[in-house]
């Protein structure tokens, strides 16, 4: 094999360097297109027929699948029990597939068999030609020649200066998008926490007395004057700042306190924001052994023995600890706000 | 056409008189609209045919569907975020308190006919319609279909992916239930990140603070309108510049730059591109009435608080998805979320959640801006409509399967926690081993897909020269075995033979005679593009072969030889 080269560089070869190519230059010379072979069907008219009744069949059962869907959708009733809703979706599907693919078959089919096979060849016509280019140039010149654009250089001026301008009011009234009376970063640092608020249970509304919760049990939490709040999509707004995982551990399984934050849980019972740092999601999963917390979008662990530090995933900051304590009742009561905002990382938040 | 006399148009008109119903009225909508010139321009255009080149229809197909279910949608559903109370049909959420829209959405699937299968058509067309635009793209790409004159539409091509992305996006979050809600909060998330405007986005986004009252219906409006109204325009250029430049075609005998080797439009054509849409449309029914998707009852109105573990985007959004998983927060106890300080205090540089959109950027970039760097590094300016053999261009193959393994990793990663419970392994372990992966599955799958290229351009070498083992074990006289080659015939040769595989070309000195940095560059890169090549058999090889028919075995021997000229001897 060696006398015919395994086409490295050095060996001889048909080297053509882009932009040279000669398309006579290839080993064999462009044999043309290859003869056509006729298919059975031009050839025996039996096989022909049977084509054509082949098409006929798949035509057939796309008019069966039409009436299938009118079936369906007539003849089926809704009812509470959704056995029947699934049979009156898969049939409408099945139906509406009959329907359509007995046509598409048939007509590819038909296409395929029936229809002449031979390729044909049409020549590519250069994209422009250079005495029409030539023409539109000079059509171009003499509009802007009539236009006087290039010799009126103030009009031109100002009319670029007012085409730049004039979209600007466009962009400025959507300015309204947020209509809030708070508008500005200032309202992400606060949430409905407050001294004293209690925090209860969701969606019951009923406040926790530390007795109520067991070691190694967790429950979400949401403060008390979140009912208080009028309207559907305001009331999740705040939620969305202020929902809580509250947890009990052995206070002896609490490895980190820093300064400050001594009396932040109470026997135990320690509280921290539901909003994962890293994009915002619920950190829904606690694992009672080991005290690591999941968010299970994009997998961020926190370890609330350590104040909720990130052992694992993209989440770059501990969640915030919620300082509580208990009321004169009994019932556990947030200490204070959130010292911190709660969720995503924004640029503002370092503010101050 | 009878003959006429007369030059005016009104007079050939006359002259012609449609004898039958369907004649005259062809007749009168052709002397309003001008169908003669339509007919004769588009009656019998070429297309040539390859199953490659169905991704295209087929995008277009499903989007064609998603238009007529998504159509049906809106004449029940309301994207309003005002607050009902449920009481339609599907018991476990009667009474319960939500958004009308996530009501009118059950309404749809549990209250209206047909309403569940439109709603599993819609969405299962749109899974289809991006699936096959990304198809299409690397159909294109491989075969180097990108190339002048048709670079443009490429990035009409490019901009209508994104485009069906936003779509997607944009009614995967109208059904206001928990799964879509915390899709909602992560891009809330992410956009909160951006430096400086991000905060601000995210309010005039939601109208306020997440969620808010108002984001739904301007979701709705960017995805009813302005998204598919966009998309209709650049579909309309894209099939227009088809139409400029006519379809490309794969090399093979008779196919040259200058013509287009095909089926007629009509009637071959136009039956099989049609019959298609109805065949896609009816595969998509039968699995919309079969399969369900997006079952959205089970999830609940949204809350900010609850969240499903193992919630998966829909699959083109899962390279986003998986590319925030897979970085870290922290390298050790260094937090990659910086605190910059500034005059008034500091501002926060949430690197975790930016340093994932980088690679994403770039990337998209990449692919709008490829072929001018292709034809930059190559040098090459004229106009292609044969398409490149991928084995014949190993480099820019290999390219491409980097950036795809690239892409599959950070696709794969969105369902690392399916991974994991499926496959019973370590969630932890999934996770750092696919941010080395990430780095080093690009390279392995650039050097791998360079050297199948090559591998196979040999390979075609070798069945150029010496055909194709038959088979088939002779006995000579003599008593050496040896098997029988079949050679190809000329059109099948000519296919293996008609490319080009440029040498790497030196830089080039500008007009002044200098040779820039820039051209260095390049010269370097077109190095790079072509050092390892393959040569297509050249003429006088061939030839060689030819005459001495060989049938010697790889490692022939002095015996061999002999051999060799004993069957040249015979054969001529």
């Amino acid at each position: 094999m060696g006398e015919h080269g395994h086409g490295d560089p050095n060996e001889p070869g048909a080297v053509i360097r882009a932009g040279e190519g000669d398309p006579g230059r290839y080993a064999i010379a462009d044999p043309g297109l290859p003869p056509h072979r006729p298919r059975l069907a031009d050839e025996d008219p039996q096989v022909a027929k049977r084509s054509e009744r082949q098409v006929f069949v798949l035509f057939l059962l796309s008019i069966i699948g039409t009436i299938t869907v009118f079936v369906a959708y007539f003849a089926i009733e809704l009812t509470e029990d959704l056995q029947m809703l699934r049979l009156q979706n898969t049939l409408l599907g099945v139906g509406v597939a009959l329907s359509m693919l007995g046509i598409g078959l048939g007509v590819v089919h038909w296409a395929k068999t029936l229809m002449p096979d031979h390729e044909l060849v049409e020549a590519r016509k250069p994209l422009r030609k250079e005495s029409e280019r030539q023409e539109a140039e000079k059509i171009v010149g003499d509009v802007l020649e009539e236009s006087g654009i290039k010799r009126r250089p103030l009009i031109r001026n100002t009319l670029i200066g007012a085409v730049l301008l004039a979209p600007l009011p466009g962009i400025v009234m959507f300015r309204d998008l947020d209509q809030s009376d708070d508008f500005g970063v200032e309202r992400m640092r606060h949430s409905l926490w407050d001294e004293g608020v209690r925090l209860v249970r969701d969606p019951t509304g009923t406040p926790i007395r530390a007795a109520d919760m067991t070691v190694g049990s967790s429950m979400h939490v949401v403060p008390e004057n979140l009912r208080d709040v009028p309207g559907h999509g305001d009331r999740l707004t705040e939620k969305a700042k202020a929902v809580v995982l509250l947890m009990r551990m052995n206070p002896d399984d609490i490895e980190t306190v820093s300064e400050g934050r001594e009396d932040w849980t109470y026997d135990g019972i320690i509280a921290c924001s539901k909003v994962c740092t890293h994009v915002g999601c619920p950190v829904a999963l606690y694992e009672r052994h080991t005290h690591h917390l999941l968010c299970p979008c994009h997998q961020s662990t926190f370890d609330a023995a350590n104040e909720f530090k990130v052992i694992f995933g993209p989440a770059g900051r501990p969640l915030p600890q919620l300082p509580i304590s208990v009321d004169d009742e009994g019932y556990l009561v947030a200490q204070s706000d959130f010292t911190e905002p709660v969720g995503p990382t924004y640029w503002e938040r370092g503010e101050k | 056409m009878s003959t006429h006399t007369s030059e005016s148009p009104g007079a050939v008109a006359e002259e012609h008189r449609p004898a039958t119903r369907t004649g005259r009225i062809a007749d009168y909508v052709d002397q309003r609209v001008g169908g003669t010139s339509i007919v004769r321009e588009f009656g019998r255009k070429i297309f040539p045919d390859h199953w490659t080149f169905m991704f295209g229809e087929l995008a277009l197909y499903s989007f064609l569907i998603l238009i007529l279910s998504g159509t049906f949608l809106t004449f029940w559903f309301d994207p309003s975020m005002s607050s009902t109370t449920y009481d339609g049909s599907y018991a476990p959420l009667q009474g319960v308190e939500m958004s009308v829209a996530y009501a009118t959405a059950l309404d749809l699937s549990f209250d209206v006919r047909g309403g569940l299968f439109m709603r599993q058509l819609h969405h299962w067309a749109a899974l289809l319609f991006v699936a096959a635009m990304a198809i299409h793209m690397l159909r294109v790409f491989f075969t180097g279909a990108f190339r002048k004159p048709r670079e443009l539409n490429w990035v009409v091509g490019c901009s209508l992916l994104i485009l069906g992305m936003g779509a997607g996006f944009t009614g995967y979050s109208l059904p206001d239930e928990v799964l879509s809600g915390n899709g909602l909060r992560i891009i809330d998330g992410m956009i909160k990140a951006l430096p400086v405007v991000g905060s601000y986005i995210s309010f005039f986004l939601f109208g306020g603070e997440f969620p808010g009252n108002e984001v739904i219906p301007r979701l709705y409006a960017l995805h009813i309108m302005v998204i598919p109204a966009l998309i209709l325009v650049l579909i309309a250029i894209h099939l227009f510049m088809v139409v400029i430049h006519k379809h490309t075609q794969y090399p093979g005998p008779g196919r040259t730059e200058t013509n287009v080797v095909g089926y007629p439009v009509g009637p071959v054509y136009a039956a099989k591109a049609g019959g298609f849409f109805f065949i896609v449309f009816g595969i998509l029914a039968g699995i919309s009435g079969t399969f369900q998707i997006n079952a959205l009852w089970n999830y609940g109105p949204y809350d900010p608080s609850p969240v499903q573990a193992g919630a998966q985007p829909d699959w083109y959004i899962g390279p986003f998805e998986g590319v925030l998983r897979l970085m870290p927060g922290y390298l050790g106890d260094f937090s990659l979320e910086w605190l910059l300080p500034m005059p008034w205090g500091a501002n926060n540089l949430a690197l975790p959640v930016l340093i994932p959109m980088i690679p994403v950027a770039v990337m998209f970039l990449g692919l709008f801006i490829w072929p001018w760097v292709e034809a930059w590094i190559t040098g090459d300016k004229r106009e292609h409509h044969v398409l490149d053999r991928p084995r014949n261009v190993p480099t820019r193959t290999a390219v491409g399967s980097a950036v795809a393994t690239f892409y599959c990793i950070m696709w794969g990663m969105g369902a690392n926690d399916l991974i994991a419970t499926h496959f019973q392994l370590s969630l932890n372990d999934i996770t750092y081993w696919s941010r080395v992966l990430i780095f080093v599955g690009p390279v392995i799958a650039y050097i791998v897909t360079k050297r199948v290229c090559l591998a196979l351009q040999r390979k075609d070498r070798e069945i150029v020269l010496h055909g194709n083992e038959a088979g088939v074990i002779e006995v000579l006289p003599h008593g050496e075995f040896r098997e029988k080659h079949s050679r190809l015939n000329d059109y099948e040769l000519y296919t293996l033979v008609a490319f080009e595989s440029p040498e790497p070309s030196g830089p080039v000195p500008n007009a002044k005679g200098k040779v820039t940095r820039t051209e260095k560059m390049r010269a370097s890169l077109n190095r790079w593009f072509f050092e390892d090549r393959v040569a297509p058999v050249s003429r006088e090889e061939y030839l060689e072969a030819l005459s001495h028919d060989h049938h010697e075995p790889h490692d022939a021997g002095i015996e061999a030889s002999a051999s060799q000229g004993q069957v040249g001897a015979r054969h001529h």
